[in-house]
């Protein structure tokens, strides 16, 4: 029981590199994913027909498709096409746009569940609807949208173990690599799921304090 | 102050304001009644264009928006004719997110860029004015329907605007709070107001408008100074209507 325990401690300089990458490619993806997220949600709520259906279309091929092919496109593909990427920013760009399709989906069905009095409102007082969406919808709509997004980069946390696949040195591929030097099977990558299990935690409760304090107002005061 | 010329407009082809002429003057109160369904609702948002009109034109002041004319080639104008227009909806509509003091001061702050300080007096000013000094930092959702209610007349009054219209202002009140807000309305009136009320409270009307203009099926019918028009009705229909309200005979 000593020596596996040994082992994990000798091996936590790089498990603990590999979960840098995690967080970076998890964080790295969740913030990319929010702005093309956005960008793609307001396109489908767009009254223009044209930019509705390009977000249509992309958010149905993303969520029709598995990341993981998605990520040898990338990583695998695009080099025949003349374009060749290193694994870092290849996972990076494959997790957020990814991201950026699912996100989207949350963000429009949390702004269309906004009352349309609220645009009404502020349409009323002379609101331009930029002004509107980030004086009156957006503050409302995160609050649906948070938990939802919170599940989102839970999954992302985790979903970032693919990346081993196309040669990012992350948790998994570090774990990966221990074990075929001392196989140590069970304990390494039970190692490594204590730690994507403390990463998940923790951004948990970040997401339970945001929550609350987009949920302020609804406290009775 | 605003002058309506043949505004028509109807919803997938059911025609609901069928050619309106309108003019109402400064200082003036109008109460519009009639039938559910009538188009006066709908009247009322076209003035501030939260409903598109198909035809006609509205002026308010000097700011003139022709319905003939692609709205969204309008934008800027509208923009400019809605700070000179308050609106008091049936569902109050205050951004839940802020607090009675925020939601007034919002309209100033965002829109006409006015500096914070003399926005904040303005604001607790107002909403002492309309009775509710000591909840400015209460949230709408801690707020009777009332209380919502005189909120909002605050933060269309905080625009500093050239007339107020008001989409039935106690019809989603419990009935005890429904005085508060017509008390808060007839101040309004007493300080020479320009004011457009849509309503079903028929004394109200009587007593606070100076002009009661009846429509139905997306006309107007008759109109006429206010007790007049309650005491001897011209057509057939108003009396009808007024019948059916008041349930007592019309003359």
């Amino acid at each position: 029981m000593i020596e596996p325990l040994q082992l994990v401690w000798d091996s936590a300089p790089y498990l603990l590199r590999g979960a840098g990458y995690t967080v970076f490619l998890s964080l790295g993806g969740m913030f990319f994913g929010l702005v093309l997220g956005f960008v793609l949600a307001l396109m489908r709520l767009s009254r223009f027909k044209s930019l509705a259906w390009i977000s249509r279309i992309y958010v149905s091929f993303i969520r029709g498709t598995p990341l993981l092919v998605q990520l040898f496109m990338i990583y695998y593909g695009l080099p025949q096409l003349g374009l060749q990427l290193d694994p870092l920013p290849s996972a990076l760009i494959g997790f957020s746009l990814n991201m950026a399709a699912y996100i989207s989906e949350i963000l429009r069905a949390a702004i269309a569940s906004i009352d349309r009095g609220q645009w009404e409102a502020a349409a009323s007082i002379g609101m331009t609807p930029a002004q509107t969406l980030r004086r009156a919808i957006l503050p409302q709509a995160a609050r649906t949208a948070l938990p939802p997004l919170g599940n989102s980069f839970i999954s992302l946390v985790k979903d970032t173990s693919l990346a081993a696949t196309i040669q990012v040195p992350e948790l998994f591929r570090q774990a990966q690599l221990i074990t075929a030097r001392t196989f140590e099977i069970f304990t390494m990558y039970l190692a490594a799921a204590v730690i994507y299990w403390v990463l998940a935690t923790c951004l948990s409760s970040v997401q339970n304090r945001l929550e609350a304090r987009v949920n302020r107002h609804s406290r009775d005061t | 102050m605003i002058e309506v010329r043949k505004l028509s407009k109807s919803f997938k082809g059911q025609p609901v304001l069928k050619g309106i002429d309108l003019e109402v003057a400064a200082g003036e109160v109008i109460a519009i009644i009639g039938p559910s369904g009538s188009g006066k609702t709908t009247l009322l948002r076209c003035l501030n264009l939260l409903e598109v009109p198909d035809s006609g034109s509205i002026r308010v002041g000097s700011i003139q928006i022709d319905a003939t004319r692609p709205l969204h080639r309008q934008k800027e104008l509208i923009r400019t004719l809605r700070q000179h227009v308050g609106f008091v909806f049936q569902s109050f509509n205050l951004f839940p997110h802020r607090t009675a003091l925020e939601n007034v001061m919002e309209g100033p702050l965002v829109v006409k860029k006015e500096p914070r300080g003399s926005v904040l007096e303005r604001a607790r000013h107002l909403l002492a004015k309309v009775g509710l000094a000591g909840k400015e930092d209460a949230y709408p959702r801690s707020l009777s329907g009332g209380q919502q209610q005189r909120v909002a007349i605050a933060r269309a009054l905080a625009m500093q605007p050239d007339v107020i219209l008001f989409d039935e202002p106690t019809s989603a009140l419990d009935p005890e709070l429904v005085g508060e807000v017509l008390a808060t309305i007839r101040d309004l009136a007493a300080e020479k107001r320009t004011m457009v009320i849509v309503t079903h409270e028929m004394n109200f009307a009587r007593d606070v408008a100076n002009r009661v203009i009846f429509i139905d099926q997306g006309v107007i019918v008759e109109q006429g100074e206010a007790k007049a028009l309650f005491a001897h009705p011209q057509h057939a229909r108003t009396r009808q209507f007024l019948h059916k309200f008041l349930g007592e005979p019309s003359h």
